[in-house]
């Protein structure tokens, strides 16, 4: 009997069972507690629970708002889809700078010019090395101060106004003639697409290159554009009323600060990342690209690059989520993302901390979720096949 | 046969001395790269000008001026000299001072001694000590207590304030943060299953809405009477947050440890207990070193996010001191000093990490 039992004791599936038995008694246990505790609390301090919350009335206005309705009588439902939207705009922008800026700093720390390696070394271990939330509240207050009040905006063309308050441009008239543009637009990417692979294909056969770029230009931007105009282009052009600018659309100065900040910072860590994917491929491949006659951009572009943005990759798309994350930061300044308006100025209307936390945690994740799948099928597909 | 007498030697031509040629393989190969260097030039003359001029030549470096005095055209630096004492210490009382400084004291003293006597054979055990008898005493000397006089946790702010935060949240996640990464890697299904959702979750969110949870949602978890500090909320958070990435980075170094190992632990009967203190972890700590030490610096620059929920670390300090009437629109001398100040520690603790990274690697060098 002993015996037995001392082998059990001793048995590691049986360690095992207890082991995990006995650390979901103690979680639970401890989620009991707090649960217990926190209705307790939700009761004694008055605060409603459940999401009834999302269908009431606002009543707080939003700086940013780019497509959706909004107002002050709308939900607060509503203004959660305008955080959500307002926090995408603000990474895509972001994302599409640091991208742009950190492909430039990391070939031209890669260069053989010293002057330029030298400065792309200096920028890359300055904006590094300075915490986000301090350089998004540095340039905010820089651009607070350089630029003018709103009676005194610089303006261009009448049309496009900038002061301390933020950028405000002319605004396309939605109306029905709108979806014809929205339709050529279409016919042009279409055909562009069209057009690339045609031209792709003539250089698999003969060798030869056609430029697209012309036709990219024609068919995607100008023909919408031409389309527009021949409608009778209607704009609905930003004016100075009372203190501030109205109508057009309108950027605001928090989201200036905030996009610069992260796409300077972030720049910074895609550019190590292009580096050290430059710099993983084999030197072979660049001297085999000489060896055929490359010149020194087109080896980089044809040869190097392809090869080193697949260790690249990963840890941008990496950082693009950082991006996205830190654009969580909108809260110190102001920019009404999805932080600022819901765990900010919704919270303290209504109090209901776990739900709205819950909720804005949850846009979070399924971001980040979205991220790692893309991550994970571009992996897959970039993976080498064979060997 | 002829003869040829001896040629007396020539100096290179001057395009082939080394400053000349120097310059001419750096900056002037090709005409690509002679653009390329004008405009490096253009970039460095729109952009350097500016900066000297505010930081240096039109700054007023008079160090008792007052913000009147000191004019707008450059820094005001006598803004930095007179609200110093915040930046370090936040409002800490004047006459108690001396805690906080003796407090910094005691850990240099304890870091000089820990070298001093490298090669000693109780060199883990002073260490060990040290990490857990130190903690005790700094706490003490910051909040008072054992007849000092108690100074309430709001008082605290600056650099000390972000120091603590950040040595609070490195010290507490790390244990933690392994626990977390042998709970992923166990066998235990359940195990696994809690580590891996609450890595990923914390990983998936912003540091600011943890803190946010930490600040508002944790005190309704707890009974009514329990007071939470406001301090000890954020670091609970930081700690939290924390956890999430050394178990990643933890992980990482598990994982590269080859098979063998594990089996040779156990044709030797160790005990699970034996196998993971004694072989795998010392081999697995020792590969995710630099990537520890990166990723407290990581630690380190978010503490800054603590100003948001109304924390006053050197960061907010800059917002405080500027709020006051004799110092109105001064935060740009403010953001740059504490840049600095910040920049200073990240570039050194970084190259310290890149120093590690040498040391530590036991690959073959071929």
């Amino acid at each position: 009997m002993f015996t037995k039992l001392k082998s059990l004791l001793y048995n590691n599936e049986v360690r095992a069972i207890v082991f995990q038995a006995l650390a979901v008694v103690v979680i639970a246990y401890f989620a009991y507690q707090a649960f217990d505790n926190m209705m307790l609390n939700i009761e004694q301090r008055g605060i409603r629970s459940g999401f009834g919350f999302l269908n009431d009335e606002a009543g707080f206005a939003v700086n940013d708002n780019f497509f959706l309705e909004y107002s002050p009588a709308s939900t607060n439902l509503q203004a959660f889809y305008v955080g959500i939207v307002n926090t995408l705009i603000v990474a895509i922008t972001g994302i599409f700078f640091a991208s742009v800026i950190g492909l430039i700093v990391g070939i031209a720390r890669l260069s053989s010019n010293y002057l330029v390696r030298k400065m792309a070394t200096v920028y890359i271990e300055i904006f590094r090395n300075i915490p986000i939330l301090l350089q998004i509240l540095f340039w905010y207050s820089i651009a607070l101060k350089v630029l003018p009040s709103a009676r005194n905006s610089m303006s261009f063309m009448d049309s496009v106004f900038l002061n301390s308050r933020g950028l405000y441009l002319p605004k396309p008239i939605m109306g029905t003639d709108f979806y014809f543009v929205l339709a050529s637009l279409v016919i042009g990417i279409v055909a562009y697409v069209f057009i690339r692979k045609r031209s792709n294909k003539k250089h698999d056969e003969t060798g030869i290159n056609t430029n697209t770029i012309p036709h990219f230009l024609g068919l995607v931007l100008l023909l919408p554009i031409v389309v527009y105009f021949s409608f009778g282009a209607q704009l609905e052009y930003p004016a100075l009323k009372g203190f501030n600018f109205r109508g057009g659309i309108d950027l605001s100065i928090e989201f200036f600060a905030l996009a610069f900040s992260l796409s300077i910072y972030t720049a910074t860590y895609i550019a190590e990342a292009i580096r050290s994917g430059v710099e993983s491929v084999d030197v072979g491949q660049k001297e085999a690209a000489a060896a055929l006659g490359l010149k020194n951009s087109r080896a980089m572009r044809l040869v190097i690059l392809p090869q080193a943005l697949r260790v690249a990759i990963p840890p941008i798309i990496n950082q693009y989520l950082n991006l996205t994350k830190n654009s969580s930061l909108a809260a110190a300044v102001g920019y009404t993302e999805l932080v600022t308006i819901f765990s900010g100025t919704v919270l303290n209307v209504v109090g209901q901390a776990i739900e709205i936390i819950m909720l804005t945690m949850l846009v979070y994740l399924t971001i980040s979720l979205v991220i790692s799948l893309i991550l994970n099928i571009f992996n897959k597909k970039m993976q080498i096949k064979g060997g | 046969m002829a003869i040829y007498s001896l040629k007396e030697t020539k100096q290179p031509p001057q395009s082939q001395t080394k400053a000349a040629l120097w310059l001419k393989d750096n900056l002037f190969s090709s005409s690509s790269n002679i653009a390329l260097t004008f405009v490096a030039l253009y970039l460095i003359y729109l952009l350097l000008p500016p900066i000297l001029n505010w930081t240096i030549f039109d700054a007023n470096f008079d160090l008792t001026a007052d913000n009147e005095s000191c004019g707008r055209e450059g820094a005001c630096w006598s803004f930095i000299n007179a609200n110093l004492k915040m930046f370090i210490y936040g409002f800490y009382p004047q006459e108690e001072l001396w805690r906080v400084n003796t407090m910094f004291g005691i850990i240099v003293a304890l870091v000089a001694f820990g070298s001093f006597i490298k090669k000693s054979q109780y060199r883990a055990h002073y260490i060990i000590g040290s990490f857990l008898i130190y903690p005790v005493v700094a706490f003490v000397l910051l909040y008072g207590g054992l007849g000092l006089e108690i100074v309430e946790t709001d008082k605290w702010g600056g650099l000390t304030l972000t120091i603590v935060v950040a040595a609070v949240g490195i010290v507490a996640s790390f244990p933690l943060g392994i626990l977390f990464a042998l709970g992923r890697q166990s066998k235990m299904r359940i195990v696994r299953f809690i580590s891996v959702v609450y890595i990923e979750f914390v990983r998936g969110v912003p540091l600011i809405t943890i803190l946010f949870m930490a600040s508002v949602v944790l005190p309704l978890f707890f009974s009514a009477g329990m007071d939470f500090d406001k301090l000890l909320r954020a670091l609970i958070g930081i700690t939290l947050f924390q956890t999430a990435y050394i178990a990643e980075v933890v992980r990482g170094g598990l994982q590269a440890i080859s098979k063998g190992q594990y089996e040779a632990a156990d044709a030797a009967g160790l005990s699970f207990m034996q196998k993971t203190v004694l072989i795998i972890l010392p081999q697995a700590l020792k590969i995710s070193i630099p990537n520890i030490v990166g990723s407290f610096i990581a630690l380190f620059k978010d503490t800054t996010l603590i100003l948001i929920i109304g924390l006053y670390d050197m960061l907010a300090i800059v917002g405080a001191a500027t709020s006051n009437s004799s110092w109105l629109g001064r935060e740009s001398e403010g953001y740059v000093f504490v840049a600095m100040v910040i920049w200073v520690i990240l570039y050194s603790m970084s190259h310290y990490s890149k120093k590690l990274e040498v040391k530590f690697s036991t690959e073959h060098k071929n």
